[in-house]
């Protein structure tokens, strides 16, 4: 038996999910985190069933990929039960999208979750009243303690077993004739879609049906279009904005009948907001909130980092020393080394305590606060405030800063947010900006290369945005209320996050490493930097850079260690001037991100946007450090 | 007048949602419908987005859309107040 779980954004359906299937969905308090579909096998009363997680979607209507995920899996597969998760504490906007499941002749039982929210709101809801006059089974839930899942899935399996169809919401008369005329025409279901629920997409003008409809009955196209022109002339709005509204009032009707407000607990969630959103205090806020998790992370990860790497050190001096007649071997056991080192110093100091505490903001409901905020600096980029959470991201990872830009739903901005938010140097890069301009040339020059960064971003945005014209006017967002964390979920979800770094990135880390190493047996740096020669000719940089900044792409901080190596210099200030310092700098800051990075960009837009990204920010890079250079020249 | 033009705390009723690009079934298909009350809570500063409360939860709408949503000044609707 498969039983389907479908409700609204943030409704708390992922959350349930994971109690019951162990973590494999991806959770937020944010609207949209999942949206492809997680299936899992669940053991009910000792049998055994499917349990498929789909994408949050406000309606069925398929405007938006979530919807058109979740109404084609319907459409494609059987479902026993839909198990419909409704957020209790927003009743009248979750049963919108319940009176559209309940047109589809399957069994459906309604999850009212949240319940303890509801109540807190000072909200008495009458389930057995709910359940006659939706004419389906209705349970109470509070998935994130785990409340009442148990009764909820008995109660879906004896759905499953009688059968038991739901009785679908009658709209105006007019719109059911449409409905039974459209019937007439049709030739049964197709696919796994009903006469009835296959008529209503079809009035909706659900395009994916509609050509599918044509396919075997090329006369349902102009029917439907007559029959929308004779509703849009009597009712002045077409059939699918007459059926959608139809619903928004009749969820509206249910919700006052069965809900009673009583006495709402103000408490300090609701006193919040007056101050994180505030015009003046809300920007403080946002500062100290966001300075004090860097500098947890920052200060975590370097006292983790340090051990680490000299741990590293000590074993490749050993393996070394043990393989020393074996030169090849030991170059590329050095190399494997290398490439473990790198990805276990970044996992395990930065990336693990950065999700942690992104999670925590996340579940607390911070973001949208900061996206709220934000928006308005945002648009001048060409983007709306969601997207600044991969930009905050970027500081500490650009790792995890491209994942993020999954919460966006167009996929131009993914890519412009992904461009960008590769162009913020992270703690790595960060290591280079200290270890070279502000140690050899004072704190205050390095402060004007983050300035300096901040002002390329802000220019990139502006002009790939002219190149991509938006096509969303902006912001719609759910400001979610502020809810505590559990510490299970949050670590869960970053062990989540962690995993696909590991699985995805990391073995490109250890490759790139173990190739470089074999080009170092063979004496190739030569090569290397004749084959960046161009670059550093170009930005009058020393001809032994090269390998540096090659090296620099598998782990930035490799680009300053190696500099000492190729320079053969112990002092900087030997081997460089300081408008080199400075535009090798700039350079490293926005030239190609690191390989993890590039691995999860053609993991979350693919190859070819991979590409032209990783190419874009050699030319940035080229730019910004011949301006650099220039403005260099003028100081020193 | 468009949403913009409303002070913080006031009660509105939508009457009109203009523009193209599918602003107007985007809107619907998240639940905010011509006709419907809302409270317009607070405004981001810079031309940022208008923060609404409708039927009981917040929703954020960024400039450009508060722009093109047509609403009229009313007193709290009396199942709501």
């Amino acid at each position: 038996m498969r039983f389907v779980l479908i409700g609204q954004p943030n409704c708390g359906k992922s959350t349930l999910f994971n109690q019951v299937a162990g973590y494999k969905a991806e959770t937020g308090n944010f609207a949209g985190t999942t949206v492809t579909y997680t299936g899992s096998k669940v053991r009910v009363l000792g049998e055994v069933f499917e349990l498929i997680d789909l994408p949050g979607t406000y309606t069925l209507s398929g405007s938006n990929p979530a919807e058109r995920e979740t109404l084609k899996y319907l459409f494609s597969h059987s479902a026993d039960v839909i198990i419909n998760v409704v957020d209790a504490s927003h009743l009248s906007q979750g049963l919108g999208l319940t009176l559209e499941l309940l047109e589809l002749q399957i069994p459906v039982v309604v999850a009212l979750n949240m319940m303890d929210e509801a109540t807190r709101m000072g909200m008495v809801i009458d389930g057995p009243e709910l359940e006659n006059r939706l004419g389906t089974r209705v349970v109470p839930l509070v998935a994130s303690r785990g409340r009442g899942v148990r009764n909820l899935f008995i109660t879906a399996l004896e759905l499953g077993r009688s059968g038991r169809l739901p009785v679908r919401p009658m709209y105006g008369k007019d719109i059911e004739d449409a409905i039974q005329a459209v019937i007439s025409k049709l030739d049964g279901q197709i696919a796994n879609f009903h006469p009835e629920p296959l008529a209503v997409k079809l009035l909706e003008r659900n395009e994916h049906l509609i050509s599918l409809e044509q396919g075997r009955n090329p006369e349902i196209l102009p029917f439907i279009t007559s029959i929308n022109k004779k509703i849009i002339r009597d009712r002045g709005q077409d059939a699918s904005w007459v059926l959608s509204s139809e619903r928004h009032g009749l969820a509206a009707n249910l919700a006052r009948r069965v809900v009673q407000q009583g006495e709402r607990h103000v408490s300090w969630r609701d006193r919040l907001d007056d101050i994180l959103l505030n015009p003046f205090w809300g920007y403080v806020a946002l500062i100290v909130i966001l300075f004090t998790f860097f500098q947890i992370i920052y200060s975590l990860g370097s006292s983790l980092e340090e051990p680490l790497l000299r741990f590293f050190d000590l074993l490749n001096v050993y393996l070394s020393r043990i393989l020393s007649d074996y030169p090849f071997l030991a170059e590329l056991v050095t190399g494997t080394l290398q490439g473990v080192a790198g990805g276990v110093a970044i996992v395990l100091p930065y990336l693990l305590p950065f999700l942690l505490g992104l999670g925590f903001l996340e579940d607390v409901g911070y973001l949208p606060r900061v996206a709220f905020l934000m928006d308005a600096l945002m648009h001048r980029m060409g983007l709306h405030g969601k997207a600044i959470v991969p930009f905050i991201l970027g500081y500490g990872c650009n790792v995890p800063a491209v994942m993020s830009t999954r919460m966006l739903e167009e996929r131009r901005d993914r890519y412009l947010a992904s461009a960008l938010a590769t162009l913020v140097p992270c703690a790595a890069r960060l290591a280079v900006v200290f270890g070279l301009v502000a140690f050899y040339l004072g704190p205050v020059v390095a402060l004007w290369i983050y300035l300096f960064n901040l002002f390329v971003i802000a220019v990139t945005g502006r002009i790939i945005s002219a190149l991509l014209p938006e096509d969303t006017p902006g912001l719609i967002l759910e400001m979610p209320v502020y809810r505590v964390p559990t510490i299970k979920t949050v670590f869960q979800k970053a062990w989540f996050r962690a995993r696909e770094f590991v699985v995805e990135a990391w073995p490109i880390l250890i490759i790139g490493s173990i190739i470089l190493s074999i080009l170092n047996y063979y004496n190739l740096a030569r090569m290397i930097n004749l084959l960046v020669l161009p670059i550093t000719w170009f930005l009058g940089l020393p001809y032994e850079v090269g390998v540096p900044l090659i090296f620099g792409i598998l782990r930035k901080e490799l680009s300053l260690i190696m500099l000492r190596q190729a320079l053969n210099v112990t002092n900087f200030s030997q081997g460089l001037t300081a408008i080199q310092m400075i535009t090798f700098t700039v350079f490293v800051v926005f030239y190609i991100p690191c390989l993890a990075t590039l691995a999860m960009l053609k993991r979350e837009l693919g190859k070819r946007d991979m590409l032209t990204i990783a190419g874009l920010t050699v030319l940035i890079a080229m730019i910004a450090a011949t301006l650099a250079r220039g403005i260099a020249w003028f100081i020193y | 007048m468009n949403l913009l033009r409303v002070d913080s705390g006031k009660w509105i009723r939508v009457i009109s949602i203009s523009g193209g690009g599918g602003l107007d079934i985007k809107l619907r298909n998240i639940g905010f419908m011509p006709g419907d009350y809302a409270r317009v809570i607070r405004q981001a500063p810079f031309g940022g987005p208008v923060l609404l409360e409708i039927s009981g939860r917040e929703l954020a709408l960024g400039q450009g859309i508060a722009r093109k949503i047509e609403v009229e000044e009313c007193t709290p609707p009396c199942d709501l107040c």
